[in-house]
């Protein structure tokens, strides 16, 4: 049976031509023995962010939404990246933040403007609303995290629904939930009782909500090793979206020597 | 039947540029019993005559319902029309899931569109046999569409399809300026009349062969049950009836007589237009 070749292990077919009565492992047919396995087929899945992002902040006022983030992309503990802009306008109606992986970011990113671009194509006027993206994220990301791939991050969508501000998260996990306040990464810990705080003692506009935003910011700067004092402030009203040019927070570490080392 | 040398495929043109599989198609809507759709500022309403295969059997269902913002009424094959019915059903369900909102009705029926055109221009498929009005309610207001066998589908104020429609079709065409400024009773008496303008003279509209469908703000789409459709029917009871018996352009009419070896094609009686 030597013509015959390896049965096994069959040859491709194309290598130094066919043999006649040999069995051959003719392509796309993959089932036939490891000669048809390549590297490819195994996937290598990302297990950990590479290049992170850290806290985005979120906040709803009486007539829209606010969102900051700094532009800080962490290696590590090495501060690697300092440009790296996380709040997109969306359309007129959506302001997207992210924290986490910045490449899967970007990934998603890409994904989402293209999906405006082709809705825009359709010219039938009708635009994306928050809650549909938020509702898509959840989709996208619990599909990722089923396929032990997640996009490894968390996502704060804001916008005007229908009239209404709209404020929503979702993480990589595809758990989604809306507040009024939101903040991820560690300004879930250092940033979220401020933000309840001022929220309990009446409704905000734009300007307070800017300004608590901002105070925020400055807060995590302080106590957030991963994070820049150059950051991003998004709005989204019903006149439209705005995402600010990246702004430096003045900081002051005379007030460090009232934290004691032991 | 026709005989002819060009109409054996949907991909073979005739000399005079005609597709004829498609142009038999359109004539399979024109088999179908009437349906009527038209709208106001707020609602859109579907009223079709449904028909019984006989005295011992049910009525044969017209209006099919796609989701809470969108029916549609048929005329032609039923189950050409069951299945683009069960691919707008699961568009809208998809569209839900993904986004948490309603389709659009524009584009579900650009969807539909390009899922009929398909058929149109491949050798392996026939085009679909089924004429759709469309009714559907969404963030800019209510909607009418009808689709065509042809994969031609627009966006209308009134129209009516099927057997007789012509009659119909006259109906609306005379009472459109009014239809935008009534409201929802006398949107759905001007419906049943141009649906009456197509019955034959012995027969009547009553709560057995009609079938109503309305969608509008705050209102699901709903199919009229027995109690409603009785209230609605009183509306126009008793009127004087127009038309008498409709013009004869809406019917499947039998062929011309053509003498032997005449090669010419034969005259379609309606050509590509919504006519």
């Amino acid at each position: 049976m030597a013509f015959m070749g390896d049965v096994l292990n069959p040859l491709p077919l194309w290598q130094n031509g066919p043999t006649p009565g040999s069995f051959y492992n003719f392509p796309g047919n993959a089932s036939l023995g490891p000669v048809g396995r390549t590297v490819q087929d195994f996937k290598a899945h990302s297990a950990n962010p590479i290049t992170t992002t850290t806290t985005v902040i979120g906040l709803k006022f009486d007539k829209g939404c606010v969102i900051a983030a700094d532009t800080l992309g962490s290696y590590g503990s090495l501060a690697r990246f300092r440009d790296c802009p996380r709040v997109l306008k969306v359309n007129d109606l959506i302001l997207l933040g992210s924290g986490g992986d910045y490449a899967d970011y970007q990934y998603l990113k890409d994904i989402i403007e293209q999906k405006i671009i082709d809705e825009q194509c359709i010219g039938d006027g009708l635009q994306l609303k928050p809650k549909s993206l938020h509702c898509w994220l959840t989709r996208v990301l619990y599909n990722k995290r089923s396929k032990m791939d997640p996009l490894w991050n968390n996502y704060v969508v804001a916008g005007i629904q229908d009239g209404e501000p709209f404020l929503g998260a979702v993480d990589k996990l595809g758990t989604a939930y809306e507040d009024a306040t939101i903040a991820t990464g560690m300004g879930a810990y250092m940033a979220t009782p401020l933000l309840r705080d001022a929220l309990e003692k009446g409704p905000l506009d734009e300007e307070s909500a800017k300004a608590l935003v901002r105070k925020c910011m400055e807060v995590l700067f302080y106590r957030d090793a991963r994070s820049f004092p150059r950051y991003q402030l998004g709005v989204v009203t019903a006149d439209g979206v705005i995402v600010e040019e990246p702004v430096e927070l003045k900081h002051d570490w005379t007030l460090a020597h009232m934290i004691q080392m032991k | 039947m026709f005989r002819n040398q060009y109409d054996s495929d949907v991909t073979v043109w005739s000399p005079q540029g005609r597709l004829h599989q498609v142009e038999y198609a359109m004539e399979a809507v024109k088999l179908g019993s009437a349906t009527v759709a038209l709208k106001n500022k707020q609602f859109a309403v579907l009223i079709a005559l449904k028909r019984a295969v006989s005295e011992l059997s049910a009525y044969q269902k017209k209006i099919i319902p796609i989701d809470d913002h969108i029916g549609i009424s048929i005329s032609g094959l039923t189950a050409d029309a069951r299945m683009l019915s069960r691919f707008m059903r699961t568009e809208c369900l998809n569209h839900r899931y993904a986004h948490d909102a309603a389709m659009p009705v524009g584009r579900l029926i650009a969807l539909v569109g390009n899922k009929m055109q398909i058929c149109t221009q491949r050798y392996d498929k026939r085009p679909l046999g089924v004429g759709l009005l469309v009714a559907g309610y969404d963030d800019q207001g209510p909607h009418i569409y009808q689709t065509c066998p042809s994969a031609n589908f627009f966006d209308c104020r009134a129209m009516a399809i099927g057997a007789r429609s012509q009659s119909a079709r006259t109906y609306l065409e005379k009472h459109l300026s009014t239809f935008m400024d009534c409201d929802l009773q006398e949107l759905v008496a001007h419906g049943l009349r141009a649906l009456r303008d197509t019955l034959p003279n012995e027969s009547e509209l009553n709560t057995k062969n009609v079938s109503i469908a309305i969608v509008g703000p705050k209102t699901p789409l709903r199919v009229c049950d027995e109690a409603e459709l009785t209230r609605f029917l009183a509306l126009v009871e008793g009127e004087e009836r127009r038309g008498g018996s409709g013009s004869a352009t809406g019917d499947a009419g039998p062929a011309p007589d053509r003498a032997p070896g005449d090669d010419r094609d034969p005259q379609v009686a309606v050509a590509m237009d919504t006519e």
